[in-house]
């Protein structure tokens, strides 16, 4: 395979795994904020329907928010840029770019994690955490010896999960910069689509690549999802 | 009884993410109430635009249409299937379960291009009007949302004790799913009509790259001209699929919902 | 000296009073269990003195420290809580040894104080299996060992045996008894199983709607019920309404029969009381003629319950309904649809007054 495929190959990779792991961390915070003792119930069905929402939204409206966010004359960049004297875009930031991208993909990835990892959270028991409190641990040892060990097989599950999204996500890259994103889904399509260089062999060899990798990551979603069952009895 | 306070981290957790969530959205409501001109709020020009253009509501229309039409195929294929795995081949189920993430995982851009590929020989009735192989690509693709609703519901009633009784009454296969199954998972069909019709609504990739016009492929095209009119469009799809989720949560309400997006305590 | 005080606790959730104002205070190695029925206040009790809730108003004190204010981390106490408190991803020996590795035990003193503990609860065989792989009784098992673990000034115990079958739960609460004077600890348990807590505690306290009624030995809480609630909720009691008729003599009259107890000395006449019998102390003889004899009440054998050494037989009075336990090896000669006359002792009932409601610690002088 040449070299700028790789490249490419690459690239999404990395952001399918920075993406990826954001979600499950960020995710995971706020599933937990939401379902813990103490916060009211109401809230839960909110983040629920919201995160059924937002899962959904990803595409091209999604990538437009962001630019209106975002972009060179988007309502945070105007913010900053008036009211706390910093200009993203001075330093290299572009919304179109890489971080720009991981950005606007964590908009989908976020709620993705929290749908399939509330499940898992519902099945932390609030005794083990009162028990541990109560045999002297802090919060932190908590989550460090029982917590997560304990949502570990779901955890990594939803990683592969979200890693999967994040590599086929098309649309939203595409709605954010056009064929000039470096994506493999979007070279696919291009290549496909045929503007300038029309090579559907091309394409075709790229997406067997795509799926050789999602295959992969299929493979290892399954005992993980097995593993998961065996702590919730 | 448990305590009823709010943990402080809590709070923090959920502030932020009401800021990250919400403020995207305020963004797209206020670039779509910019004025061309003045380049400043506050005008319902772009909503115009978008309201008066015929292409808005022929898109729409397509849109809609191919989400019903997927809706119907859906149904008509999976529920007997799933209703056939959970009363004779309980076996099948998890491979079922392991083909229903497939589509999941696999993007729709390999999705697509696989069967463009797989079609070729197919009439041309089947490719040139969106009804056929567009419609046959979203099935696809809404399998496993309709897989997942359905066969949560399934396994939330007694299928074998229902067609059994039903039988042992002298009603045939026909209408044993039609009068006894159907309506009992009445809650889990809907809850997967309105998934897939959320999915098709903004499905762009497949549509894009077989080049129909729908609603999506109208608001990226729309992207490209006019960025004000794109924002109100973008507000537009994501109101469509609140409405959708609402629905959803709505027909589940009283009834022992499939534990789709939420899970019970 | 009292070694662990509640003092006037009070905690309200919105508009429900859970706990209204309680006061308990017990020495050093004293074990009292906290018993009602469900929606009493006495787990919600028992969580503010773990620390897991604040109460609206009051303070708990341990060894003179009011420790009301502290984190539940640092309170120094041991919890056994219900049920699936055990963490999962770690075996029963990982389970105790988890509050000492917390402290920073050195490993050698830790493995050893971790099979000790086992070896006490009788699980040395078990310590390398997950939860999972273990029964309810010996779940809870660990569950004590890993309280007992860190040496904690108090054990609190919250329903730990209401998950388990029965015969394990009497086998269980003796061994936790028989630990607990072993090892000389504070202990507070709470309870809805009034045998349990009769059988094992040094003091009970029985509550309802979120107050105290009575505090007192189980022999004291038996014999002397000091209100109406406690009288029913102990053991079985039959309750015969009455007025009294002479308070000289101690006569009263219940149902238009009259009735001699000496409990009722020394009340006023006129004044409505409520007459408190044991099962056991209601002698029953089969009636010829249907009349009654000295301080006795007529009725009917209606049904039998076996119990095992002893039968329940429940009569049909005039007035209510009677229930006395007899030998069962006496049982065939009064069987069911036989008039009956059943004795009431002169000395040894409980009278309560209706009017107003008692002192609701120790024992009543003036009862026999």
């Amino acid at each position: 395979m040449h070299q700028p495929y790789l490249d490419q190959y690459w690239l999404t990779i990395k952001i399918s795994l920075i993406t990826a792991g954001g979600g499950c961390v960020l995710g995971l915070g706020i599933a937990y904020a939401v379902i813990r003792e103490g916060t009211p119930r109401f809230l839960r069905t909110i983040l629920t329907t919201f995160s059924g929402v937002a899962a959904n939204f990803a595409g091209i409206p999604l990538a437009f928010a962001f630019i209106a966010t975002l972009g060179t004359i988007g309502i945070v960049t105007t913010f900053m840029r008036d009211h706390l004297g910093y200009d993203p875009y001075a330093h290299g930031f572009t919304v179109f770019g890489e971080t720009g991208v991981e950005i606007t993909y964590m908009y989908f990835q976020i709620p993705l994690m929290i749908l399939v990892i509330a499940p898992a959270i519902d099945g932390l028991r609030q005794e083990w955490r009162e028990a541990a409190s109560n045999l002297g641990a802090s919060s932190w040892q908590f989550w460090r010896h029982v917590g997560v060990p304990v949502l570990l097989p779901s955890i990594l599950g939803a990683f592969i999960l979200l890693f999967g999204n994040s590599f086929s996500a098309y649309a939203t890259a595409y709605g954010l910069a056009g064929n000039s994103v470096f994506l493999v889904p979007i070279t696919i399509g291009f290549y496909y689509s045929g503007n300038v260089l029309s090579d559907p062999h091309l394409a075709q060899a790229l997406a067997f690549g795509m799926f050789v990798v999602l295959a992969v990551m299929m493979l290892l979603y399954i005992p993980l999802q097995r593993r998961s069952a065996r702590w919730m009895r | 009884m448990r305590r009823r306070w709010i943990a402080p981290s809590a709070v923090v957790w959920l502030v932020v993410a009401a800021a990250f969530f919400l403020i995207p959205l305020i963004a797209t409501l206020l670039f779509s109430l910019k004025s061309i001109q003045t380049g400043k709020c506050c005008t319902g020009a772009a909503y115009s635009f978008v309201i008066h253009d015929d292409q808005f509501w022929s898109t729409i229309r397509l849109s809609f249409q191919l989400a019903l039409e997927t809706i119907a195929i859906s149904l008509l294929l999976f529920v007997p299937t799933v209703y056939l795995v959970h009363l004779k081949m309980p076996r099948l189920r998890p491979v079922l379960g392991f083909m229903a993430l497939v589509p999941f995982v696999v993007p729709p851009i390999v999705l697509v291009v696989g069967l463009l590929n797989l079609y070729k020989g197919a009439p041309s009735w089947f490719y040139a009007k969106p009804y056929g192989f567009l419609a046959a690509a979203y099935v696809i693709l809404a399998f496993p949302y309709m897989f997942f609703a359905l066969d949560a519901g399934f396994r939330s009633i007694d299928v074998h004790t229902l067609t059994e009784a039903s039988q042992s009454l002298g009603a045939s296969w026909l209408t044993t799913l039609v009068r006894v199954i159907l309506p009992n998972i009445r809650v889990a069909a809907l809850g997967g009509s309105f998934l897939t019709l959320a999915i098709v609504m903004g499905e762009f990739t497949m549509a894009s790259l077989s080049a129909f016009r729908t609603f999506p492929t109208y608001i990226q095209f729309v992207n490209e001209s006019q960025p004000y009119a794109a924002a109100a469009l973008s507000l537009l799809s994501f109101l469509i699929v609140w409405a959708a989720m609402l629905a959803l949560l709505f027909v589940g309400r009283g009834r022992p919902r499939p534990a789709q997006l939420a899970a019970t305590r | 000296m009292a070694y662990l005080e509640l003092q006037e606790l009070r905690r309200a959730f919105g508009p429900v009073v859970a706990l209204d104002g309680i006061d308990v205070s017990m020495d050093r190695g004293e074990f009292l269990s906290l018993l009602g029925p469900s929606g009493c206040g006495k787990t919600t009790a028992l969580r503010l003195v773990a620390g897991f809730d604040r109460p609206d108003a009051g303070s708990i004190v341990i060894d003179g420290k009011d420790v009301t204010r502290i984190a539940p981390s640092r309170r120094d106490m041991g919890m056994v809580f219900q049920a699936y408190s055990l963490f999962p991803n770690m075996t029963a020996e990982q389970n105790v040894e988890f509050g000492l590795r917390i402290r920073k035990n050195r490993r050698a003193a830790r493995r050893k104080r971790v099979s000790e503990l086992l070896e006490l609860v009788g699980l040395g065989h078990a310590v390398k299996r997950y939860p999972h792989q273990l029964s309810g009784g010996m779940q809870q098992r660990v569950a004590l060992a890993r309280a007992l673990a860190i040496e904690p000034r108090v054990l609190l115990l919250d329903e730990p045996l209401s998950a388990l079958d029965a015969k394990v739960r009497v086998q269980l609460r003796e061994e936790i008894r028989r630990i607990q004077t072993q090892l000389g600890i504070t202990t507070l348990y709470v309870t809805h199983d009034q045998e349990e807590a009769l059988s094992i505690s040094d003091h009970v306290a029985v509550m309802s709607s979120g107050r105290i009624e009575q505090i007192g030995t189980p022999s004291e809480m038996y014999r002397a019920p000091a209100t109406p609630f406690v009288a029913e909720f102990i053991g079985t009691m039959n309750r015969l309404e009455a007025v009294v008729v002479d308070g000289e003599r101690g006569e009263v009259e219940h149902g238009g029969t009259r009735l001699t107890v000496d409990a009722a000395r020394g009340r006023s006449r006129g004044e409505r009381v409520l007459v408190l019998v044991r099962p056991e102390l209601l002698e029953l003889e089969p009636s010829t003629d249907g009349v009654g004899s000295d301080n006795s009440l007529v009725g009917e054998v209606i049904t039998h319950t076996f119990l095992g050494s002893v039968t329940r037989l429940k009569i049909l009075g005039r007035e209510a309904e009677l229930i006395a336990d007899v030998p069962t090896a006496r049982v065939d000669s009064l069987p069911v649809g036989l008039p009956v006359i059943a004795h009431v002792p002169v000395a040894g009932t409980r009278l309560l007054s209706l009017s107003e409601r008692p002192a609701s610690d120790g024992p009543d002088p003036g009862d026999r």
